[in-house]
């Protein structure tokens, strides 16, 4: 059938109007871009500046930030607390979080409202109030402070983020899986590992990635439940105490980078799933 | 026999294990926190008591209800704009973009800056808006000012920008799904019945969206309320928020049962936030 043949005649106008409206929903959104992104192009542009102050317009090329930052022991042994707390948070996080999106899914019991909005409740609740109400309790029993109190804390404040991913995926896997799995007599535990599991993987996959990266970027429980050491965001954040060094953006330039392999890595999980299905 | 045995293990372990990881690491510390808020300050610490003289201070000291009022005023505008940008957004991208994959894109560009690192996106502010920062030195070098303006850092307004830069993703995801939910031909449907574009807009957009307007506004409410590290490299004495006071108290000013009170109305009210928010979404639930 013939589009234009079939238009009536104030069509022109509409689609003339339709235009400009498309034209401004366009530069808006490149608008929101440059908001988005600039900021982070302003971060890795700077750390190749060759001025210790952070001022336009660029003065030259250098990669000592860089070179700076390799020799900083105190930064490295950061990074390596931040790779330890965010890799045991994530397994704890993760050994809770999926038998509660089960128990959400699959299971009806009494007081199932209030398990659900406790469980919910970290992702609206700022990090700080989770933060502290574990430090009165560690130090009410006694518990001193370390990188162990902090990956306690992680996976209580990330516990929410891997039950909705997973919650979220379990509602996709028909029911009827289970009970065929059980009518052919399979055990609960069976029926978890060779039924749900396979079913729920990337979403798995997907949620440990996120709360590794929420982990290793996490600062207000970390703030409140550390204590000799230092995580690589507190040590830039005692730095940034005192003042902005181009060093910073250099550190910054390197998490972008590892962030965008990590974004990079879910979208390949995912596109993995949406191949399968 | 033995398999009702594995499914009771099963069940119990699943049931288990976040129970008790709820009771443990949230129940036990909010009640010790609450214990907390009743104690009081005696030189040099706190000695344990039950008295309401923490939350007297709160309600009647001038200094803590303008905190919390800032901070309100501070979250309320951080949401409205994050909403004001999300929102066309989102309709765009679902209504107006012809190409699936170029959605994709999109929303996952609005997305990606969640997995960067929050800490630096606030710190990249400071260097942007600083006195000598970027933005002040650009706009000299270019001849439009003369001296370093002094009013992108430290304000009210550099913590709006900050806060919605950071949690704008959290704003364009619940709406983006919302929109993504209407079905295309209630558009058509409207229009048949005589709606210009803007009437269908206001009258069946807008309304269908609302659970997602409404959940991305209580996200970025009750993140930007709660944020203290974006206060602390942008806001200046002027932009401190209960946050800040909270961190204090448990820190240079050493008053615990005075910070762990801050931090129980907090609580509250947070909890208060999402109770309304679910309230809202689910009196205006329509079956599509």
């Amino acid at each position: 059938m013939n589009a234009v043949a079939m238009t009536p005649p104030r069509a022109g106008k509409a689609r003339s109007t339709r235009w400009i409206a498309d034209g401004a929903f366009m530069t808006f959104v490149c608008a929101l871009m440059a908001f988005l992104y600039l900021p982070i192009a302003v971060l890795i542009v700077f750390s190749f500046n060759d001025s210790r102050t952070l001022t336009w317009p660029l003065s030259g090329f250098t990669l000592d930030w860089y070179v700076k930052l390799f020799s900083n022991t105190a930064l490295l042994e950061a990074l390596g607390n931040s790779l330890y707390v965010a890799s045991c948070a994530t397994v704890l996080t993760l050994m809770v979080g999926i038998p509660a999106a089960i128990a959400l899914d699959r299971h009806q019991f009494p007081g199932k409202a209030v398990f659900r909005r406790l469980l919910l409740l970290p992702i609206a609740l700022p990090g700080i109030v989770t933060g502290i109400s574990m430090l009165n309790m560690f130090r009410i029993f006694g518990f001193g402070l370390s990188l162990e109190t902090v990956i306690l804390g992680h996976a209580t404040a990330l516990l929410a983020v891997v039950v909705t991913q997973i919650f979220a995926r379990l509602q996709r896997v028909p029911k009827s899986y289970g009970e065929a799995s059980s009518d052919l007599g399979a055990n609960g535990l069976q029926t978890f590992w060779y039924v749900t599991l396979p079913n729920i993987k990337t979403a798995i996959i997907g949620a440990g990635l996120l709360s590794f990266v929420l982990s290793f970027d996490e600062i207000p429980v970390t703030f409140f439940l550390t204590g000799r050491d230092n995580t690589l965001p507190m040590y830039i954040y005692s730095t940034m105490r005192r003042g902005i060094t181009p060093e910073i953006n250099a550190i910054g330039t390197l998490i972008v980078l590892a962030s965008a392999l990590l974004i990079l890595a879910s979208v390949l999980v995912l596109r993995d799933r949406s191949q399968r299905s | 026999m033995r398999h009702r045995l594995f499914d009771k293990t099963s069940r119990t372990l699943i049931m288990g294990i976040p129970i008790l990881w709820i009771v443990l690491f949230m129940l036990l510390p909010y009640g010790v926190l609450l214990t907390y808020s009743f104690w009081l300050k005696k030189y040099p610490l706190f000695v344990p008591a039950f008295q309401f003289g923490n939350y007297v201070t709160l309600f009647t000291d001038p200094q803590y209800m303008q905190v919390l009022l800032r901070t309100l005023k501070i979250a309320a505008l951080v949401s409205g704009a994050s909403l004001l940008l999300a929102y066309p957004f989102a309709y765009f991208i679902v209504f107006r973009l012809q190409s699936a994959r170029w959605r994709t894109v999109l929303f996952m560009a609005v997305i990606a800056p969640l997995w960067v690192s929050y800490l630096l996106r606030a710190y990249v502010w400071k260097t942007i808006l600083g006195t000598e920062g970027i933005l002040n030195t650009a706009l000299i070098g270019l001849g439009i000012v003369d001296a370093p303006v002094d009013a992108f850092l430290y304000s009210q307004f550099a913590m709006v920008i900050t806060l919605t830069y950071i949690f704008i993703p959290f704003m364009v995801m619940p709406i983006y799904a919302a929109l993504e939910k209407i079905p295309r031909n209630l558009d058509e449907a409207s229009a048949d019945l005589g709606m210009s574009a803007i009437q269908t807009f206001f009258r069946v957009t807008v309304p269908l969206s609302m659970p997602g307007i409404v959940a991305g506004f209580t996200m970025t409410f009750c993140l930007s309320f709660g944020d203290f590290i974006a206060p602390f490299l942008v806001g200046g004495p002027d932009g401190l928020m209960v946050a800040n006071v909270i961190t204090s108290q448990f820190g240079s000013a050493l008053n615990w049962p005075l910070g762990s009170a801050l931090a129980v109305v907090m609580l509250i009210l947070v909890l208060a936030i999402i109770s309304v928010s679910d309230w809202i979404e689910q009196s205006g639930q329509v079956e599509l």
